[in-house]
């Protein structure tokens, strides 16, 4: 039993350590919100954070997340009530087919909670690891930068 | 006691002797380069790399102000464009030769060997035309580099003067009759343009090359350096044809993946003339007889390291597939495994390997946030010991983590 912490949450897994947390977290917890991909590290649609940080969940065993802290999409708001990043992607209508933007907007608070006010730059470095294939990505960094307006509003 | 008098006082003589300064010259106007002499240059300044120590990221071409990190400070790159206040434009042939030749800039000052002067001094002296009529020919930048941040007593320009008496023999190269056209030229280009063993040589502590050591290994910016001689620990010998294609695409499938420096220079090698980089590969091919095992795997140990290879190596490292954007080599073909030190495993494991911003190329995700330092330590214990084909375990592995993770 491996135990994990999840959108602040214990749970006892009962998983080889090898598996990579993408699969626990859809067939064991079902948090469908991290998205298969590529399953190879290469395209950040299973993107979660993992103690603030952003990684790949596909290829993260879950034996190095003991006592770490996980937060999947779900951990940033709910359907009926989006979280700040979420509202500002819906705002821009980021999404066409929709399957690689919860790894972005997961990828967009790591950055959002570390720099508050990163210039479009900063923000399309820090996006690069995760891929879209409809182009949707002037909207993705519009939704990154109205996110940071308003994160900063709310202050 | 007195011999080493004798010497410090020649060094002190050496070091302070003034360079003359060569008379600045009007900018030549472009038109006035022959275009073959010019595209010939684009040739040879991507043979010799150039554009990787003279360009930012993301900054102009040629206009300097990239970072290189040496033991003894950080150096940024100069403006080589012909901006005639900011970058080279007042430079005469001349000048532009002594510089290459004997490492002084047109104002006669001494310049830092990370300019490898010490290679491009064999340059002939067609090459060097080209070279300049290529690089005069580029758009003008006005942009100053940031002033190198060198640690006493190396920020003392001066006292390359005592360097270069110690270490540095100019000279033109010269090919062997002995030795075809083809190898004269893997020569050439390996020991002068290509400067190969600037990285690939180890240095003294004065950031010298030993070169009875030539070839033995050395280090860039803090990745290692591998042996190009009978010292290369490659698993599988390299043929000619692999190294061929290693230096063509970055991508050998039963050797490694170029990472860290040598990314931009197999960029550059991919797009100079294919008989140029078959020499190279042919020269280096000849240098590195190999012993010919069979590169096997030894059995999983099990344990903490085995159960992140798999979950997080596995993934891509086991799947047997030919190595290409979706797949991986399988580890125990790997040269990083093999080699003396763990420093270049350990910033693939961190960092990954990606093109620059934009660019095609190569990639593997990095996992310096998934993993904690003792679990990087545990996979690099296990990778070592399961597929470093029975190569002692790494003991610098704590060291340079600790760097690793402060370069980035």
């Amino acid at each position: 039993m491996i135990t994990l912490e999840v959108n602040g949450k214990p749970h006892a897994v009962d998983a080889d350590p090898a598996t990579p947390l993408l699969y626990v977290l859809t067939d064991h917890l079902q948090l469908h919100g991290a998205k298969y991909g590529c399953g190879l590290g290469q395209c950040g649609a299973c993107t979660v954070l993992v103690d603030g940080e952003p990684v790949f969940s596909c290829i993260t065993p879950i034996s190095v997340l003991q006592n770490r802290r996980i937060t999947t999409l779900e951990g940033l708001g709910t359907s009926d009530n989006p979280g700040p990043v979420q509202r500002a992607f819906i705002a821009e209508q980021a999404a066409q087919c929709g399957f690689c933007i919860p790894g972005m907007i997961v990828r967009a608070q790591a950055l959002l909670s570390r720099n508050p006010a990163p210039t479009p730059e900063e923000i399309r470095a820090h996006m690069s690891p995760n891929l879209c294939r409809c182009g949707t990505h002037m909207r993705i960094v519009r939704a990154v930068e109205r996110a940071a307006r308003e994160l900063k509003a709310a202050k | 006691m007195a011999r080493f008098s004798i010497i410090f006082a020649a060094l002190a003589v050496a070091a302070c002797a003034a360079q003359q300064a060569l008379a600045p010259a009007e900018p030549p106007a472009a038109p006035s380069f022959d275009p073959a002499l010019v595209r010939k240059g684009a040739e040879l300044a991507a043979l010799g790399d150039c554009n990787t120590c003279h360009t930012a990221p993301g900054g102009k071409p040629y206009a300097g102000g990239r970072a290189l990190k040496t033991p003894f400070g950080t150096l940024y790159g100069t403006n080589i464009t012909p901006d005639p206040e900011t970058g080279i434009g007042r430079w005469s042939g001349a000048a532009f030769r002594r510089a290459l030749r004997e490492g002084l800039d047109r104002e006669g000052r001494h310049l830092y060997p990370a300019f490898p002067y010490e290679y491009y001094t064999r340059l002939s002296d067609e090459d060097i035309r080209a070279l300049y009529a290529y690089v005069m020919t580029r758009e003008p930048v006005r942009a100053s580099p940031p002033p190198h941040e060198l640690r006493f007593p190396y920020n003392v320009r001066a006292l390359l003067g005592a360097w270069k008496a110690l270490y540095f023999r100019p000279g033109v190269f010269q090919p062997d009759p002995r030795r075809s056209a083809h190898a004269n030229r893997g020569a050439y280009l390996a020991e002068s343009l290509a400067h190969c063993g600037a990285c690939h040589t180890p240095r003294n502590a004065l950031g010298a090359e030993m070169k009875e050591h030539a070839f033995d290994g050395g280090e860039a910016e803090g990745w290692h350096a591998p042996a190009l001689n009978a010292a290369n620990p490659a698993p599988v010998p390299w043929s000619a044809q692999q190294l061929f294609t290693y230096l063509r695409t970055g991508l050998d499938a039963q050797h490694a993946i170029a990472a860290g420096p040598m990314d931009p220079v197999v960029r550059n090698l991919a797009r100079v003339a294919e008989e140029d980089v078959r020499a190279l590969a042919d020269y280096f091919a000849a240098l590195m007889p190999g012993r010919g095992q069979t590169p096997e795997a030894k059995a999983d140990s099990g344990g903490p390291g085995a159960a992140i290879y798999a979950g997080a190596c596995g993934t891509c490292h086991d799947r047997g597939r030919d190595a290409s954007s979706g797949s991986a080599l399988p580890l125990a073909f790997a040269s990083a495994l093999a080699l003396p030190t763990s420093k270049n495993l350990l910033r693939i494991t961190l960092e990954g390997i990606a093109p620059p911003a934009g660019e095609p190329g190569r990639f593997m995700p990095g996992f310096a946030q998934a993993l904690t330092d003792a679990q990087v330590k545990e996979l690099m214990r296990y990778s070592r010991s399961r597929f470093g084909g029975g190569a002692p375990p790494w003991d610098d592995v704590d060291e340079e983590l600790r760097k690793a993770r402060e370069d980035k």
